[in-house]
């Protein structure tokens, strides 16, 4: 017998009403995380990764934001039909979050520990002194040292990679089933990123979190991810355990992102691949495969028809894809030309 | 002057650019009331050369003085000490007037390709601006076949010349950028992190456009960047800074395959790479800069074909 995901997404759909038409930000997305999994979520900027994800949560503005239709199933419960004040109680409670700017989600002006304590108080009804024990466990745990002292201290006196951390320890101060990590590590350096993603890990095997890390960085995906999930055009393109998707991808985005990236070639080796043309324009009303137009195995159907998520042929269990050409057949021919 | 100045090649084996102990300090000075600003420099003590044709990459944490040094090296900002040579000349503290024929050999390409455009320009006369700015611009028809076929150069439809810059993608606004750094031929670009606020899906076009310029136009480039996989693709040789100095110098194989600064290894150790097998058996390396500061009096010293470490 098989556990319920604790998150199931059904359908969701969301689109945001401008002046200069409507933008169809995310289109059916369906998908679902089982306990204790970490999925990444890729794909480039406007995609839809941070509105989907905002929206499962009630943490896009309404108006211009409108979920045209969904379910978002969490341990059970549909979030999309809780009341403003249920969500309240539920978000950094139930579902953490960790935003890529902690200088803009910290607040300048309030101690870290007036910080990290606010969710505790307000979830659990800590007193102060209740709530400052757990604060300095937390910046503990995240690798602040001399947590009592740093505690006291402002925001701006951290460094980025120090404020991240903190922002890491506002999301599992509860104790979260679900930690929600949007770019939390893209303005970092990357002897800083290493390190929380380190303790990300470190967290998921001593508290066993379920994660979804949300990046257009392939590579943080490759080293932190179960299972992966790439986004184009507000639509959810290929998806699977990880392994597979990056080792025998079977959508054409997919494929371009991984062959356009460097693998440790030198200077004088070939061109590097590039996927041709430009980002979708999303006030058009989505039809067809968003990707067709950049597409070189694309498909007169894949310009009319949307393609479903299904499994791919001859993969591993759970590997999925939204196309109607075969790329490995399409890569075949092309690699078969003299 | 000017026109002898693009023209002229450089003697064989001299440089394009050279920098000699060049200094960026910040603050400092004596406030009002007493006491003085704190003074932090953001670049120490930096020397180089990049030869013509050639691409030094520019790598470090942020903060650690690369752009300073790019703004520098145009005479965007003065430097506090230290000499820069363009072909040779000493161009350290020209006047604006004195500056200007240089002006034209060495360009500047920012990390955002929005700020640098100007939202009400048609993006054609922006291209075609220093043009203008030189003298020379030529006849109507003149100016607009040169902007069309910088458009041509990288890859744009000449048709979009009347265009605004809000109608475009990161990836085409970058382009833009890209062809007014070009027009007046340069010798020399900076680029500032320029790949870096692009789409995943646009960054290789314009690493591949940055190539196929160079190859065509005999460019060289100061590349920034903070994507080692990136550099290692472009770059001939690469510095590595660290709080205002450089840790570290030499042939990309070198610093890739043999780096000796704790510092380098740590930031090489630390690059995600998208294999899942590998990044599950990395192991990076971890550096604590506050504890490893380089002192004052450490040196670069030679330890292969050149390839120097900062030591001591
Ligand atoms: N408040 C808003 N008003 C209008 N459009 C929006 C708003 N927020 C997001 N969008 C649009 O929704 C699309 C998806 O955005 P987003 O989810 O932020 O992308 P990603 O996180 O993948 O970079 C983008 O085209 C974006 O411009
Ligand atoms: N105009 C300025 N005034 C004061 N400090 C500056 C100025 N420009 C840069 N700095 C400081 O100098 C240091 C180096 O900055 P920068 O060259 O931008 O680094 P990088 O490009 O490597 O991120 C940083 O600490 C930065 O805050
Ligand atoms: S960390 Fe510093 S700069 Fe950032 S918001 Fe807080 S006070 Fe302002
Ligand atoms: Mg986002
Ligand atoms: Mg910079």
């Amino acid at each position: 017998m098989t556990k319920a995901p604790l998150l199931e997404i059904r359908n969701l759909t969301v689109a945001f009403d401008t002046p200069s038409g409507t933008v169809h930000a995310v289109n059916d997305v369906s998908y679902s995380i089982e306990e204790g999994e970490t999925l990444g979520i890729v794909g480039e900027s406007g995609s839809g990764k941070s509105v989907h994800a905002l929206s499962m949560v009630g943490l896009i503005a309404t108006p211009p934001g409108r979920i045209v239709r969904g379910e978002v199933i969490f341990n059970g419960r549909n979030l999309l039909a809780l009341s403003q004040r249920e969500l309240f109680d539920l978000r950094g409670r139930e579902i953490g979050f960790v935003f890529q700017d902690p200088m803009t989600s910290l607040n300048p002006v309030l101690t870290i520990e007036r910080q990290i304590a606010e969710p505790l108080r307000r979830h659990f009804g800590m007193s102060a002194s209740q709530a400052r024990i757990r604060v300095i466990e937390l910046l503990e745990l995240v690798g602040i040292p001399d947590a009592e002292q740093r505690a006291r201290q402002y925001p701006h006196e951290f460094s980025g990679g120090m404020r991240q951390r903190v922002m890491i320890a506002i999301g599992i101060s509860c104790n979260p089933k679900l930690l929600i990590a949007d770019e939390a590590t893209t303005a970092l350096d990357v002897t800083v990123q290493a390190q929380i993603l380190d303790l990300v890990r470190e967290l998921k095997r001593k508290i066993g979190t379920t994660v979804i890390w949300i990046t257009h960085d392939m590579g943080v995906v490759a080293g932190l991810a179960d299972t992966v999930q790439v986004m184009y055009g507000g639509r959810i393109m290929e998806s699977g355990p990880v392994r597979s998707v990056f080792y025998d991808p079977r959508g054409a985005y997919t494929w371009g992102l991984l062959k356009s990236l460097p693998h440790g070639e030198r200077r004088g080796t070939n061109r590097l691949y590039q996927i041709p043309g430009n980002p979708p324009d999303l006030t058009q009303e989505p039809v067809g495969d968003p990707f067709a137009p950049r597409n070189p195995f694309a498909t007169d159907r894949c310009r009319v028809e949307t393609p479903p998520l299904v499994n791919a042929p001859d993969s591993v269990p759970g590997h999925k894809v939204a196309a109607w050409y075969d790329l490995r057949a399409e890569i075949q021919r092309m690699e078969g030309r003299p | 002057m000017s026109d002898t100045l693009s023209t002229t090649a450089p003697q064989a084996g001299s440089p394009l650019v050279s920098v000699r102990g060049l200094s960026k300090h910040y603050g400092g000075e004596r406030r009002l009331l007493g006491g003085s600003a704190p003074l932090l420099k953001a670049v120490n003590d930096v020397s180089f050369e990049i030869a013509p044709g050639e691409t030094l990459g520019l790598v470090g944490e942020s903060g650690s003085g690369k752009s300073t040094t790019g703004r520098i090296l145009l005479q965007l900002e003065t430097p506090t000490a230290g000499n820069i040579a363009f072909r040779g000349q000493d161009i350290t503290g020209l006047s604006k007037h004195a500056l200007k024929p240089y002006r034209r050999d060495m360009q500047i390409i920012f990390q955002d390709p929005y700020a640098s455009l100007s939202p009400r320009m048609q993006v054609g006369e922006f291209v075609g601006e220093p043009f203008d700015v030189h003298g020379l611009s030529g006849s109507r028809s003149e100016r607009q076949d040169r902007v069309a076929s910088l458009f041509r150069k990288v890859g744009l439809d000449p048709s979009f010349m009347k265009r605004y810059p809000h109608e475009f993608s990161g990836g085409q606004r970058q382009r833009v950028n890209i062809a007014r750094a070009i027009a007046l031929n340069p010798a020399f670009i900076v680029a500032d992190e320029p790949i870096t606020a692009l789409d995943v899906s646009i960054q290789a076009q314009i690493v591949n456009l940055f190539q196929d310029l160079q190859d065509e136009l005999g460019l060289t480039y100061l590349f920034i960047a903070h994507d080692l996989s990136m550099i290692r693709y472009l770059c001939h040789r690469v510095a590595v800074m660290l709080r205002g100095r450089i840790v570290e110098i030499g042939p990309c194989e070198a610093i890739f395959d043999n780096p000796q600064h704790a510092y380098t290894r740590a930031l090489l150790s630390a690059i995600p790479v998208p294999d899942p097998d590998i990044e599950r058996s990395r192991r990076p390396l971890s550096f604590d800069v506050n504890a490893n500061l380089p002192s004052e009096e450490a040196v670069l010293r030679p330890v292969g074909d050149r390839h120097f470490v900062l030591e001591g």
